[in-house]
């Protein structure tokens, strides 16, 4: 977990503490992410992955522990109208890409991308659709911009919603399984554009299941099981020489096949 | 007659036991009987007569009335019902009893009678007076607004947790999310039971004759005293009624068509 010196690390989450009833999905998490480290988090599913992430832009309220964005603490114990907007000021720098895409399907692909820069950042219509349009090339599909949803492929919704996320130029971007409900053929354009994005040096953590991806690009892969990193390591240590037998296990299961 | 009554106590015996249907045959036999020597008077409202025209444009001077109320009867009760259904999505158990309070009392209460408690209790016990337009009015917004209600709620509640999701992630607020991104699909989604309620409305207009609007029924209750020809007259208001809400059902038809056009792939 590099972290330049002098400077406060992107993301630092201490103790997190979640439990859905008697399960406890995260069980005391410590992570930290430097300005522009990429972290890929893995592991089995119900490991906690998701709601880890969720809860770093806090669509999940953590039990116990503290998060925080540059510094700045993301759970606070505010209530009502003042906690909203502590939220809503956070999130606009936290970009959040999920697994089943999420994009809204009652408005074009330009207007999914110019909707949130216009509500929550305030520009106009124009601005916000050249805002838009900018980021549609940069996800490699300016000409899908007059198109519905329900018309793109998965790959292309995929892409459609990380450059929406992007539109907020969010310090941050969180994918939860980004490629988890594509059909094969489309999982590397979507991936390619994460690529891109990682080499421009956004700071990323992504939860997934593409090892290559992990291994290729990740600064640190961050093994997850029953609620607890178990390991977080430089990919090329984790996958010759995870420590623990756990992560050894997964490793022979999701290699082996 | 024969066979119609003879039907009608095949079904009576078998479904209400045998005492029942004797009651029943009795008396379909004894409606057979009238219907059979009854003979209709259509020239009163046939366009051929002059009588029967100038009987027609009274009939149908009552549609604007009708089209008026229930206009502005739908135009207020559907937001109305928005702003009632929010509350009952809140996770506040206090909140969303606002919610099932209002939803769960309106409802109960009778139309007619919530219209006469309107028009004529209110003068005496608020000194509030309003004219039997404006009390008709209020009493289908107030009636219809619980209904609407619920549809919303149902609409709303059926829209993807994804979507709050994704919209919250952008850092929208809850005022912009569910005005940008969840009330939009869930109009969409309710349209059809929003038409029906509309039709319901043209429909129910219909009680405002009781307290003297000269909408569609009150202009054929007038006919009637005048020409005694019920039979015929409210045959011709079902025929009005009828054509109104067929005009909605096109109308709601080519919205939804016109709504959802951008979602085909």
């Amino acid at each position: 977990m590099s972290d330049a010196p002098g400077r406060t690390p992107m993301i630092e989450v201490r103790g997190a503490r979640k439990a859905f009833g008697a399960a406890e999905v995260l069980r005391g998490i410590d992570l930290t992410v430097g300005r522009g480290e990429i972290v890929a988090i893995i592991g089995p599913s119900g490991s906690g992955k998701s709601t880890l992430l969720r809860a770093i832009n806090h669509l999940e309220t953590l039990d116990a522990g503290e998060i925080r964005l540059d510094g700045r603490r993301v759970n606070l114990p505010l209530r009502g109208r003042a906690f909203e907007r502590h939220v809503n000021a956070l999130r606009r720098q936290i970009g959040m890409v999920f697994q089943q895409f999420n994009l809204f399907p009652h408005l074009s692909v330009l207007d999914n991308l110019a909707l949130a820069p216009m509500r929550a950042r305030g520009l106009d219509r124009q601005e916000a659709r050249a805002l838009a349009t900018t980021y549609l090339e940069r996800v490699h599909i300016p000409e899908q911009a007059q198109k519905y949803p329900a018309q793109l492929s998965g790959g292309q919704q995929q892409r459609v919603a990380i450059a929406r996320a992007l539109c907020m130029r969010p310090k941050i971007m969180l994918f939860d399984e980004p490629t988890s409900a594509l059909d094969p053929e489309m999982i590397k354009e979507v991936l390619d554009v994460m690529v891109e994005l990682a080499e421009d040096g956004m700071t990323m953590i992504v939860v997934t299941h593409e090892m290559g991806f992990a291994r290729e690009v990740a600064d640190t892969i961050a093994f997850m099981d029953h609620g607890r990193i178990v390991e977080a390591l430089p990919p090329a240590q984790f996958f010759t020489a995870a420590r623990t037998e756990r992560a050894q296990l997964f490793l022979s299961r999701i290699l082996g096949h | 007659m024969g066979t119609r009554s003879r039907a009608a106590a095949c079904l009576g015996a078998a479904s209400i036991g045998r005492k029942n249907a004797l009651v029943l045959i009795l008396t379909a036999s004894m409606l057979g009987g009238c219907s059979g020597s009854y003979s209709w008077g259509w020239y009163v409202v046939l366009p051929t007569t002059a009588q029967g025209l100038s009987n027609i444009q009274f009939l149908l001077s009552g549609l604007w009335q009708t089209v008026a109320i229930s206009l502005c009867a739908v135009a207020i009760s559907a937001p109305l019902g928005l702003l009632v259904a929010l509350p009952g999505l809140a996770r506040n158990r206090w909140i969303r009893s606002i919610n099932r309070i209002y939803v769960e009392i309106i409802r109960s209460i009778p139309i007619l009678a919530l219209m006469l408690w309107v028009h004529y209790g209110l003068p005496i016990l608020l000194g509030i007076n309003f004219s039997a337009f404006t009390s008709g009015l209020i009493t289908l917004i107030v009636s219809d607004s619980a209904f609407t209600a619920e549809i919303f709620r149902a609409g709303i509640q059926s829209i993807d947790k994804g979507q709050h999701e994704a919209a919250e992630a952008l850092g929208l607020n809850y005022r912009d999310k569910m005005r940008d991104v969840i009330v939009p699909q869930a109009i969409r989604r309710i349209l059809p039971a929003l038409g029906n309620q509309f039709v319901y409305i043209v429909k129910m207009s219909s009680i405002l004759s009781i307290v003297g609007v000269f909408e569609l029924t009150k202009k054929a209750n007038e006919l009637t005293t005048t020409i005694y020809r019920p039979l015929e007259i409210y045959t011709f208001l079902c025929l009005e009624y009828l054509v109104l809400v067929l005009i909605i059902s096109a109308g709601v038809r080519r919205l939804e068509r016109w709504l959802t056009i951008d979602r085909r792939a």
